[in-house]
């Protein structure tokens, strides 16, 4: 019988199997940042035990960095970052610390570098580290703990999760884009849909997307709670690749799923029935059309959520107003976002009510951007235009929501406090985005 | 890690779906560079509201909702609910990585169909005890899945990483093969 891609990079990656022990697999990468990995490194100092492999992993800062010049980092992100930089220093760790050239956030750094590449096994104490995957990697989120036992030995003790194959079939619409493609599939199988599954994406409208576009949908994998998704490798990965110096490994072409591989589920989303989405509620299954209104709530979650979001049934969603426009984070920073934001409001500017940012992904892509004048178009425009972090995903920085505060944000999350205390989030795609922040209401590109 | 043989205890309620790391723990306590010191900080927002179900009830057990400890892998949910007091979740389904920190630190996460959760909350409104036994396997009485080799991990409080440099030998030898 014939495998899958998930099946495949696994199996490559067994170490010891057997004696009704978890697979104990290797680790090809593993990435740290500053906010999951102080407690594992104290782990392995009060042990006696050094980095197994510190060739294999890289670390960078992005969670708590502050990206503007109005407020700089409290004193316990300070703390660590600091810890951070001493930490590595200690074990041997590469860091591509703030103000390198070479930081960002971790999950747009490790592709950009060329780190990030088909076959290989990636883990960060991260839940987005699912991103990865988008180039036929087996990518995966761990905890402190396991953070500590891959430094300590390159390998994880790991189930082997279930497959599930999402299908997109037929060709989106113009406008819609991988972000509208993966918020439809996460409202069609919730957000507990893909718990104890690794996803692999698959179908036309997923082959036609760039590997931003993969990068996009692969993030957002977990959720839907699976902790990984992956794309095939193919032309478009290797060109990507290539790009960024890589050798292009012959073996790379075996690794998707054979034609008759056969998947533990299967669900399959019309591509081309997909608008434009926005999320309405409390977790990024709830989400509607930008042409529907919010929905009557259908059980006590959904209430809550309503309350929550200060929003009524019935309001259509394009009479939604929003305070605040953030685009970034580690869903949607990447330059091919920022270039698709920037055509929106070229020569146009944001609505008088709203405040809004752009904040790219990575130090390169800052460059990059404004050698291509992107940064004078935002400014222009009236856009904020910051230095590179995870920003306004989490709020563990000084960008944040003010209590109340509604924001349409193209990061991953829009749980109750996500963004800033009281704060309430609506993922939207750039596009949608940047012509929301023109409008002052929901609203697509005109 | 903590070892886990069993608990007997009132048991919390807390029937809501898709409970997400942030809220069991808001991102501004995950600056701290230590382990401990998180349960006075546990559902931080939340607690703010008098009429929580975390504020009127109490017991080392929680019965939980769906989908519990969806969202951020931060380990600093489970270390939360351990250092507030917590030894043991039974829920209808967990977040994967949520689940697997908790394995880690000697929270026990405990799947049960949702009909028993359901009939455990009742039991447990009314006033009834609660064991939960890592030996038998059982929470409430009903019995509970989870591999034998996790369970001798748990029961003995294993130091995992000890047990996998036992198998420095074929680690060796993989990265020989393969890198």
């Amino acid at each position: 019988m014939g495998r899958t891609l998930f099946e495949k990079v696994w199996e490559n990656h067994v170490v010891v199997q057997g004696d009704g022990r978890p697979d104990l697999l290797y680790v090809d990468l593993h990435l740290v940042h500053e906010v999951t990995s102080p407690q594992a490194f104290e782990g392995l100092r009060l042990a006696g035990r050094p980095v197994r492999r510190p060739d294999l992993t890289v670390a960078t800062m992005d969670h708590n960095v502050a990206t503007g010049d109005d407020t700089p980092a409290d004193p316990l992100s300070q703390q660590q970052l600091e810890t951070l930089a001493h930490n590595c220093a200690e074990f041997g760790v590469p860091l591509h610390a703030t103000g390198s050239g070479r930081e960002g956030i971790v999950h747009v750094i490790g592709p950009e570098l060329g780190l990030t590449q088909p076959g290989k096994t990636i883990v960060c104490g991260d839940s987005h580290t699912s991103t990865h995957g988008a180039f036929g990697a087996l990518a995966f989120g761990i905890g402190t703990s396991e953070v500590e036992h891959v430094l300590a030995t390159q390998t994880l003790q790991q189930r082997r999760p279930r497959t599930l194959r999402l299908y997109f079939d037929g060709e989106p619409a113009p406008g819609v884009t991988a972000k509208d493609l993966v918020l439809a599939a996460i409202g069609t199988i919730g957000v507990d849909g893909g718990v104890g599954h690794a996803i692999e994406y698959a179908g036309p409208a997923i082959e036609r997307l760039s590997m931003e576009g993969r990068m996009t949908v692969c993030n957002m994998s977990i959720e839907a709670g699976a902790r990984a998704g992956m794309i095939a490798p193919d032309e478009t990965t290797f060109a990507y690749l290539r790009e960024r110096g890589v050798a292009i490994d012959e073996r790379w072409r075996e690794l998707p799923s054979d034609p008759d591989a056969v998947f533990d589920r299967e669900v399959v989303i019309d591509a081309a029935a997909v608008k434009p989405q926005v999320t309405w509620g409390t977790n990024p299954g709830m989400v509607a059309s930008i042409d529907d209104v919010v929905p009557e709530p259908a059980d006590e979650a959904a209430e809550r959520a309503l309350a929550y979001m200060g929003l009524e049934p019935g309001t259509p969603i394009r009479d939604i107003h929003v305070d605040r426009v953030f685009i970034g984070s580690c869903t949607n920073s990447r330059i091919e976002d920022l270039r698709a934001a920037a055509a929106v409001v070229r020569g146009r500017h944001v609505h008088p009510s709203v405040r809004a940012m752009v904040v790219p992904g990575s130090a390169r892509i800052k460059q990059q951007a404004e050698a291509e004048g992107l940064d004078e178009i935002f400014t222009a425009a009236g856009f904020e235009w910051r230095r590179a972090g995870c920003s306004m995903c989490l709020g563990m920085n000084p960008d944040v929501l003010a209590p109340g505060e509604r924001c349409a944000s193209t990061s991953n999350r829009n749980f109750e406090g996500r963004q800033g205390a009281g704060g309430r989030t609506h993922l939207v795609s750039p596009e949608v985005a940047a012509a929301t922040a023109l409008e002052g209401r929901f609203t697509v590109p005109a | 890690m903590k070892a886990f043989r069993s608990v007997t205890s009132p048991a919390v309620v807390l029937d809501r779906p898709d409970v997400d790391t942030d809220q069991i723990i808001p991102k501004q306590f995950l600056k701290r560079i230590e382990r401990t010191g998180f349960g006075e900080f546990l559902f931080f927002d939340w607690r703010k509201d008098p009429d929580f179900e975390l504020n009127h009830q109490q017991g080392r057990i929680l019965l939980a909702g769906r989908n519990f400890g969806c969202g951020s892998s931060r380990e600093h949910a489970p270390w939360a609910l351990e250092d507030y007091g917590f030894e043991a979740i039974v829920a209808p389904s967990f977040g994967d990585i949520f689940r697997q920190n908790s394995l880690k630190i000697g929270l026990l996460p405990v799947e049960l169909p949702e009909e028993q959760v359901r009939e455990l909350m009742e039991r447990a409104r009314a006033g009834e005890e609660l064991t939960v036994d890592l030996e038998a396997r059982t929470a409430g009485g009903f019995p509970f899945e989870l591999d034998n080799f996790t369970r001798e991990c748990l029961l003995e409080g294993m130091d995992e990483i000890a047990l996998t440099l036992r198998d420095e030998p074929a680690i060796a030898a993989y990265e020989q093969a393969h890198l």
